[in-house]
């Protein structure tokens, strides 16, 4: 009551929507001002944590928010590089990385091509079955996994790394919505010209495929990058530890003592380095990966 | 690829519903003559054993659905709110905020954990801001209580009425369901609204620009002001959409694994454990195979009937018939029914080719 008292001036009801009209520029600083602090804390996150990598442990104990260390030191990533499992993590990362996005890029193109344009019996019931496959939850795979990778004597192994996450059946999904969208009779001419089914896979469909297939490189390095709980389950030597299960091996303290939170922040910031450079090179393509869909 | 497909996911899940009715301890193939075949005594001991498994059940469902809760209103609500402040064409540096925005989406969930664990520490960065406020805050990852309780105990309310904290469900007090998240938890809860509204709002942006102007031109030629075309013809046009973000959404939220196994490890006081973490450490770490592979079907069901049931829920009447009537004239119900479906369309469209269904989400 008392607050409605203080405001007489104000003519009662709509008085924001006059201010508005007199100053259509006032609503759009408004706006600005809104999405620049969204951005902010959005943002803070990494460059906080660029930051406190590089300060020492008092220091980002005793200042968590300041974005320039009073004393640089690299000694995080010199621990990290010189005396700690983490190159093998990374090297292990890349491998899988590597492997399974080229293997799904390969499978992904192979299975959509074969489920759009290849008549053969059961085609829809195994595109019923992919989109049930689609469904299941990844976590509740968690165990079911483990007991074919070990039931196959592939636990502890790069092949139970690596084997089972080249399935994807949102992979085959895009590339079988893309090839469904060539016209076929760019193949027919390849096809009178004698090309076999593979030759036209290959050397007419897939080279048109590049925005399709430039998707799955992104979704699946991203994917493979940070995965997490199918390395828990599949691995359990040092030898084949990937990143995001060392760093978090890391983060709840196994290997250090403490807190050292500049030594844990400069293994997130490496380990969010590739990603981040694969997600500004294709920045473009993210952003707008919903305007190519809609044409039709 | 059949293979392969047939191999790591229809075999696993047959092998595993075997598991769940078994006593398998991990020791040789489940398969082996020295397993046998013990009926549904794993979910008979999860929902009426009265034991500590059916406890932890209970409190992982607990925790889990205090998250879902929160997380897929919260992350919808932002991620259309971000999408509608980008999405206007006279904005500069619209590629700018949207990359600021996505950004968190791309990283790893362990790495943004790493960074969580910091900025929520007993002295970080989130306590220093809000101490700028004179907010005391809490020790984040140590802190059991749950927000609900807290807020009660505000108020002086620290006991619950008998008929709440007298009536058991799975080994808890109803009085304790009502807890609200933990402090902890909400943590978490921050990070999945930090973590998945950018890709939301992708999909969003993408709905957002295929709606077509002729409706808004419309509208504000009868004079609605903005809110009232972003409410009554906005938002419905969105539908489809918003079906799909809170779809996965659900799914996600259900899902969580990553953070709980990078950050607090189930703690404080069993406050974070969830059913897909509950599973695990079921399986993987007290080798109770049988209850393990049986919590993550029960975690499958729940998944299933959540999304059964939200299909229901929405399923094709795009606003209610009151609505209907005062934003779109009753003659004209064909022009209704087409902008509906396109928007339809693309949101399907959009959908597939940004989000894979399951991806991000397993660790969000």
């Amino acid at each position: 009551m008392s607050d409605a008292r203080t405001l007489p001036t104000l003519p009662s009801g709509g008085g924001t929507k006059k201010l508005r009209g007199i100053f259509p520029s006032a609503a759009t600083s408004v706006l600005y001002a809104i999405l620049v602090v969204i951005a902010i804390v959005y943002v803070a996150p990494f460059l906080i944590s660029i930051a406190t990598s590089f300060k020492s442990d008092a220091e980002a104990a005793a200042d968590p928010l300041s974005l320039i260390p009073q004393t640089w030191t690299t000694a995080a990533y010199s621990r990290l590089f010189l005396n700690s499992d983490f190159p093998t993590w990374f090297t292990n990362s890349a491998i899988v990385t590597v492997l399974v996005t080229a293997g799904r890029v390969f499978l992904n193109s192979l299975a959509g091509y074969a489920l759009a344009r290849l008549n053969f019996r059961g085609r829809n019931i195994i595109f019923a079955g992919l989109v049930a496959v689609m469904a299941v939850p990844a976590v509740v795979l968690l165990i079911p996994k483990f007991l074919v990778i070990n039931q196959l004597g592939m636990y502890d192994t790069y092949a139970g790394m690596i084997v089972p996450l080249l399935m994807d059946a949102a992979g085959i999904f895009i590339m079988k919505n893309f090839f469904e969208s060539i016209p076929s009779s760019v193949e027919e001419q390849a096809r009178l010209d004698g090309a076999g089914t593979f030759r036209v896979f290959w050397s007419v469909v897939l080279p048109m495929a590049r925005p399709a297939l430039i998707t799955i490189v992104i979704l699946s390095f991203q994917g493979s990058w940070n995965e997490l709980s199918h390395f828990i389950i599949s691995t359990q030597s040092p030898d084949l530890t990937v990143l995001t299960k060392g760093v978090a091996s890391l983060a709840s303290g196994q290997l250090s003592q403490g807190t050292q939170y500049p030594l844990k922040l400069a293994a997130a910031v490496l380990m969010t380095i590739p990603v981040a450079v694969m997600f500004f090179i294709f920045q473009r393509r993210i952003m707008n990966a919903s305007d190519g869909a809609v044409k039709e | 690829m059949l293979i392969i497909l047939g191999l790591f996911l229809v075999v696993p899940v047959l092998m595993a519903l075997w598991v769940s009715f078994s006593d398998w301890t991990g020791r040789g193939s489940p398969f082996a003559s020295s397993v046998s075949f013990i009926g549904l005594d794993n979910y008979e001991q999860l929902f009426v054993g009265g034991g500590l498994p059916q406890r932890d059940l209970g409190i992982a469902l607990r925790n889990n659905a205090w998250y879902v809760l929160l997380v897929v209103p919260i992350q919808t609500v932002v991620s259309l709110f971000l999408a509608v402040l980008v999405n206007r064409r006279i904005l500069r540096g619209r590629g700018f905020f949207r990359t600021a925005f996505y950004f968190p989406s791309v990283t790893s969930s362990v790495a943004i954990t790493v960074v969580w664990l910091f900025l929520f520490g007993a002295s970080g960065a989130v306590n220093k801001v809000l101490s700028w406020l004179g907010i005391n805050g809490p020790s984040w990852f140590q802190d059991p209580s749950g927000v609900v309780h807290n807020a009660l105990g505000a108020i002086g309310i620290t006991e619950g009425p008998s008929f709440l904290t007298d009536t058991p469900v799975l080994g808890l007090s109803l009085w304790e369901w009502l807890g609200g998240p933990s402090v902890a938890m909400s943590a978490f809860i921050l990070m999945a609204v930090f973590t998945t509204s950018g890709t939301f709002m992708l999909l969003f942006i993408a709905a957002l620009q295929n709606l077509s102007g002729e409706t808004q031109e419309a509208a504000m030629m009868d004079g609605a002001n903005g809110w009232q075309r972003f409410w009554r013809i906005t938002l419905p046009q969105l539908r489809p959409t918003l079906f799909t973000v809170l779809t996965l959404g659900l799914i996600g939220a259900w899902q969580v694994f990553d953070q709980i196994y990078t950050g607090t490890q189930g703690g404080p006081g069993k406050t974070t454990v969830t059913p897909a973490y509950l599973s695990y450490t079921a399986a993987f770490e007290s080798q109770e195979w049988g209850r393990g592979a049986a919590i993550a079907f029960v975690l499958f069901v729940i998944i299933v009937a959540f999304t059964v049931l939200q299909q229901w829920i929405l399923r094709d009447r795009a606003v209610s018939r009151r609505r209907r009537r005062v934003y779109e004239p009753t003659d004209r119900p064909q022009s209704e029914r087409s902008v509906r479906s396109t928007g339809q369309q693309a949101a399907r469209s959009t959908s597939q080719q940004t989000v894979p269904p399951t991806s991000k989400e397993g660790d969000s």
